[in-house]
């Protein structure tokens, strides 16, 4: 039983404000992701929940009870470092047992769950082992091995597997994953990885420059972001914006083209119009919205990206699945999915547009 | 191009290079347990060739049992371990705070304890026997401990100081997320760490505080309170120098600096921390 709420919580270095008015309501059980990009202080607002970076100003609470002023001992939250934080001088089942030996529970029950741990992460050979002959995957597990064992009330994990390679990490979100799936605890995890947020999260939390930008789930994320920030910055490869100016009778384009879409109540606002390059049909010159030529072809295997120079507008990315026959240097027509344009006004706020 | 294989040349020059280096750093060692091994009739007319045509112990034995030699040895034993334990327990708070915390005037006493290491000691010399006669601890082993704690400290703080910067943050943050209190969290993960640089500044404090000639020269007159260094003079007379007594006591003074490095040498180690954090 752990649900956490932070009411209007601030941090200040100084005279300058990292983070603004951060609420959040997380249940129980619940798996928040932070995302953003570097500097947006999503690492902070971890910290400032682990106890590790004091609370400028607001209510932090875990089960209505005030954690502002408690110190990280007494606050019952584990928490998986980036850099591991191993401590090099003891062997894997002391590293994993850290906490109870602290807490001084009883040898033989601390034994049985470093036991039992040791067993779900696959350590059960490396117990006597220091941190230093470890991979960095298995001291990944022993990292997360010491927090399970605690059974606290909530975990925070600070980009936990930005130090492994790809296939690794793949691997470790797995482990994670499963770990959330069987412990149902609360979860607040930081990454920069926007796909590590879509996998994991019940819930993301978007934050740019201190503010929050938006809290959804991945779709409502990817579907229905609240701005050009949250657009562009989830999903991958990332969404082409086009500026455009309104019409009586839809939108126009720089190039002089005309887009038809019905008026919505407030058409009137549009500045920029988004588009994911997975919404953009390929079609014949003349049945286009819009029309350019295949710059660079990339083929995936599963799908092909084909970045099109888009007459008087740039470049514009498709995303279409499958092998594509396009070449570089052909003429294509490209078609944008009506129900999956987002309109953005001036200050890249999304528009609600009726029935587009 | 050919960066893998070295010129046998260069490999060749390079060991030529380390034993002239070599010969020249340790000749005087050889030298000093030369002549304490030559009889005396012998010194002056045998003094030039590598080694002496018979070799004796009595220097040796004339030193521990006829001279002060022993009482020397014991003060100085006293003042450096007593100096080093000093100077290493208040260099590591001090190091430990200038490396983890922020305060105010961090920045003055960083700057003002580099300032004592500007001044030569000849010119406090004066105001330092000074201060030390008001207080009457003239010949007294504690007015050298004091004197060389004091002088040891910010070089002994800023080395422990780079030492605890070696030591990621996030261990400690990790064990006071464990349930550590910060005192906890120095004693059972931080404190461990750091031994080797608890062992370096000890061993360098100690040396320091062995070999310290001008304090206890000014400080210590009384024969009861002297140190090993300025008990050597006394091998000096007015008409003549026992040459093999004195090499003959500073072999042995050579002892406990050996024996202490080969004790902390294992501490010394580095790489301790290596596995902690990153991959």
């Amino acid at each position: 039983m752990s649900r956490i709420e932070l009411n209007n919580v601030m941090k200040r270095y100084g005279s300058v404000e990292v983070l603004r008015d951060i609420n959040l309501d997380i249940q129980d059980g619940e798996f928040i992701v932070l995302v953003g990009p570097s500097g947006c202080g999503k690492s902070t607002l971890l910290r400032m929940i682990a106890g590790l970076e004091p609370i400028s100003g607001g209510d932090f609470l875990i089960d209505g009870e005030r954690m502002n002023d408690l110190r990280p001992r007494e606050r019952d939250i584990a928490m998986v470092f980036q850099s591991y934080a191993l401590y090099p001088h003891m062997d894997v089942a002391r590293n994993m047992g850290f906490s109870m030996e602290i807490r001084k529970d009883p040898v033989a029950e601390r034994k049985s769950r470093v036991e039992a741990a040791a067993k779900t992460l696959g350590l059960s050979a490396l117990k006597d082992r220091l941190p230093r002959a470890l991979s960095g995957g298995q001291r990944q597990r022993v990292a997360m091995g010491r927090a399970i064992i605690r059974e606290p009330r909530a975990f925070l994990f600070d980009e936990p597997l930005s130090n492994l390679d790809a296939a690794l990490r793949v691997e470790m979100r797995l482990e994670i994953a499963r770990m959330h799936q069987r412990l149902g605890a609360t979860m607040i995890y930081v990454t920069h990885d926007q796909v590590e947020a879509l996998t994991l999260a019940d819930r993301i939390v978007v934050l740019n420059g201190g503010d929050i930008q938006q809290v959804g789930t991945p779709l409502d994320l990817y579907e229905r972001p609240a701005n050009k920030f949250v657009a562009q910055f989830i999903g991958s490869p990332t969404m082409n914006i086009l500026p455009t100016s309104s019409q009586p009778t839809g939108l126009g384009l720089p190039n002089g083209g005309h887009l038809a879409v019905p008026a919505g109540s407030q058409i009137q606002q549009v500045s920029e119009l988004g588009v994911r390059p997975e919404h953009i049909d390929i079609v014949t010159t003349d049945d286009g919205d819009l029309t350019g030529v295949a710059d660079v072809v990339e083929r995936l295997g599963s799908d092909t990206n084909i970045y099109v120079q888009v007459d008087g507008v740039g470049s514009v990315l498709v995303r279409r699945s499958g092998n594509l026959s396009v070449k570089t240097g052909d003429r294509l027509g490209l078609h944008l999915q009506r129900d999956s344009i987002h309109l953005f006004n001036s200050g890249g706020t999304r528009l609600v547009h009726g029935t587009v | 191009m050919a960066v893998s294989r070295t010129h046998p040349v260069l490999i060749a020059g390079k060991y030529l290079a380390l034993l002239g280096y070599l010969s020249f750093a340790l000749f005087p060692l050889y030298w000093l347990l030369k002549i304490a091994l030559t009889p005396d009739q012998l010194v002056y007319s045998e003094g030039t060739s590598l080694w002496p045509s018979s070799v004796t112990l009595s220097n040796f034995s004339e030193v521990l049992f006829q001279t002060d030699f022993l009482s020397y040895f014991g003060n100085s034993l006293t003042v450096s371990l007593g100096t080093a334990a000093l100077t290493t327990l208040i260099a590591a708070g001090a190091g430990y705070a200038f490396s983890r915390f922020h305060f105010a005037g961090k920045r003055l006493l960083i700057v003002v304890m580099l300032v004592t290491q500007m001044f030569p000691l000849l010119m406090i010399i004066a105001p330092i026997y000074k201060i030390i006669s008001s207080l009457g601890m003239l010949n007294s082993l504690t007015s050298l401990i004091v004197v060389y704690t004091a002088f040891n400290i910010p070089f002994a703080t800023f080395l422990m100081q780079s030492f605890f910067d070696g030591i990621p943050k996030d261990l400690e943050e990790a064990a006071m997320m464990d349930g550590c209190s910060r005192f906890q969290a120095l004693r059972k993960v931080v404190f461990p760490l750091t031994l080797p640089g608890l062992g370096a500044t000890l061993g360098f404090v100690f040396t320091a505080a062995w070999s310290e000639l001008l304090f206890a020269l000014m400080l210590i007159s009384k024969n009861d309170a002297m140190t090993f260094p300025v008990g050597l003079l006394t091998f000096v007379s007015k008409f003549s120098v026992d040459w093999g007594q004195m090499m003959a006591a500073g072999v042995l003074a050579l002892v406990p600096s050996c024996l202490f490095f080969i004790f902390i040498q294992r501490y010394l180690v580095q790489g301790l921390t290596s596995g902690a954090v990153k991959g």
